[in-house]
């Protein structure tokens, strides 16, 4: 079984480092630096062993088989989500429905919601500052029923503007307010108190994407007010394909299913099919079930670390970054300070584009992300066509900062 | 510069290119234009050609827009590549002519910069001639391209 993580309730990032199999490795001859965590985390040997025991001795489809495997199996996946349930302290399991991924989650909301509730002329609120995944399936399911997107502006800082709520609350019928927790594209961690008491002022659904949040800090859906939270399991330690909605029960179960098929089905006859229970509804198919099981191990190595403990790490590393990153000629940085920002730091270099820091970086073994990152809406805003992007992590080690900034000094030696 | 990976792809004719562009700039009343984009990094570019007077020879082609080196520099040696060519010459024109031209490997994340002005011209002759479209757009001829 999954052994402890290496270091408890003191984080000592350059031990925790070493239940990262991939650091062992160079690149380009040089130490790797990782800083692209907010894209995806890498994966602590504690997960990938858990999903290995998985895979090694109790293995077998869930839900069906009355054998000992499947049994096992069965309670393996419950257990991964129980775990969810008290990582994001909500009241009932039943209310965790394992998906793909936080677009999944934010699509499923989108239709199975959506669709069947939003009529023409009702308006749906996102932020310039979100992910294309809460950005796209609204637009798309608003435009289908003929309801209207409407974009919550940022202020010069970066910072949400919410002076126009009252306009838009005069505007029309608000029925669902949809925004990030933290932005994967700056860092900032958004005051979302006022948008979820504004929202339902409106009788709006409020929808949060957590999915950068939830890696970097302790999540409470009760606490938060919010009706649905979408999660993203390979951003905190997890594998890829698994990830996590949470809503309220009486939503979801008024909610039309959004994918059909096996599992999800209470009875089918020739005439009409009836829906399972929760959260089986919306689970159709053959769950990802192993990782499932590494998302729950996942969760116990977070918690084991403690989020309190990963989010001062993060603060840490973003005001080092901050603060080293200054010295680079030319530099913009955006973004809030470093006490309101999880560990991303987006910039840009005068006339370098960041698809060529990326790549110089990279042959000094530096990971950095070049591109809009899923934010076309916010690059807009910034009137660029892109940036980079240095993210961290709790396995990130000031070292690695260090790299970076070096690796920038080489960058204005080959664009001089 | 002492890595000889970063010499081999930021060379001195491609930083030379990024530096100084070939026919960087706009022509007013063009007779073929056409954005492109390039999803992946959100590099724009915008491409425009006047013909001679047989309507088929490129006498002048220009492009504006913002990007990479890689894109800047190889959408820059395709301004001089193509002009005095015909119209169907271009559409015709192998990517592998201009990869030559570039003469760096890339990445396939990087090939999609360097094809950029490519696609986009190609583009632009489509709307104004009718000719083929370019690898991978073929079949897209009832989207507005523009």
């Amino acid at each position: 079984m999954a052994s402890a993580p290496t270091a408890t309730k003191k984080l000592d990032a350059h031990a925790l480092r070493r239940d990262f199999p991939i650091f062992e490795q160079k690149m380009h001859g040089k130490p790797l630096a990782f800083l692209d965590s907010a894209a995806s985390s890498q994966k602590p040997r504690q997960m990938l062993e858990a999903m290995d025991h998985f895979y090694e001795t109790s293995y077998a489809n869930v839900h069906r088989g009355v054998y000992e495997l499947a049994e096992r199996a069965t309670a393996a996946l419950e257990h991964a989500r129980e775990r969810m349930r008290a990582f994001l302290n909500a009241p009932d399991t039943r209310e965790v429905i394992f998906v793909r991924n936080a677009t999944e989650a934010l699509n499923l909301v989108a239709y199975a919601w959506g669709l069947w509730n939003l009529e023409p002329g009702d308006l749906v609120v996102v932020t310039e500052l979100e992910h294309h995944s809460n950005f796209v399936p609204w637009q798309y399911i608003a435009g289908k029923r003929g309801a209207e997107l409407r974009l919550v502006p940022l202020d010069d800082h970066g910072e949400l503007d919410l002076s126009g709520l009252d306009a838009l609350s005069r505007e029309g019928k608000v029925k669902v307010v949809a925004t990030n927790l933290v932005s994967n594209s700056l860092g900032t961690i958004n005051p979302v108190d006022r948008l979820v008491a504004w929202a339902h002022e409106q009788g709006a659904i409020f929808v949060c994407d957590a999915a950068q949040a939830a890696p970097h800090m302790k999540l409470d859906v009760q606490a938060l007010g919010a009706d649905f939270v979408a999660v993203s399991g390979h951003k905190m330690c997890g594998p890829s394909g698994a990830g996590a909605l949470w809503g309220r029960t009486e939503l979801l179960q008024r909610m039309e299913p959004f994918l059909t098929g096996g599992h999800m089905i209470n009875s089918v006859r020739a005439d009409k099919t009836t829906w399972g229970e929760l959260p089986h509804k919306f689970e159709a198919g053959t769950a990802p079930m192993a990782e499932a099981v590494g998302l729950g191990a996942a969760i116990d190595y977070l918690e084991a670390i403690g989020l309190d403990a990963i989010e001062a790490h993060e603060h840490e590393l973003a005001a080092y970054a901050l603060g080293r990153l200054e010295e680079v000629p030319g530099i913009t940085l955006y973004g809030p300070p470093a006490d309101r920002r999880a560990g991303i730091v987006s910039f840009n270099l005068e006339g370098i584009h960041p698809h060529d820091v990326a790549q110089i970086l990279d042959l000094q073994g530096v990971a950095i992300r070049a591109g809009h990152h899923c934010c076309q809406p916010l690059m807009h805003k910034l009137g660029v066509a892109a940036t980079n992007r240095a993210s961290f992590y709790l396995y990130t080690i000031p070292e690695e900062i260090d790299q970076l900034v070096e690796g920038l000094h080489a960058v204005h030696k080959v664009f001089a | 510069m002492s890595d000889p990976a970063m010499e081999s792809l930021y060379r001195e004719v491609i930083l030379d290119h990024y530096k100084n562009p070939r026919g960087h700039g706009v022509i007013e009343g063009a007779d073929a234009e056409a954005e492109g984009q390039n999803p992946l990094c959100g590099d724009e570019v915008s491409i425009y050609v006047a013909f001679d007077d047989d309507g088929e020879t490129i006498e002048d082609v220009k492009f504006s827009g913002r990007g990479c080196a890689i894109s800047q520099a190889a959408t820059s040696m395709l301004m001089e590549m193509t002009k005095g060519r015909t119209a169907q010459q271009v559409a015709a024109l192998d990517k592998d002519e201009l990869l030559a031209e570039i003469g760096v490997p890339l990445t396939p994340v990087r090939l999609k910069c360097a094809m950029l002005g490519l696609t986009t011209l190609k583009v632009a002759l489509h709307k104004a001639k009718g000719t083929p479209l370019p690898d991978g757009l073929a079949g897209f001829d009832d989207l507005e391209l523009s």
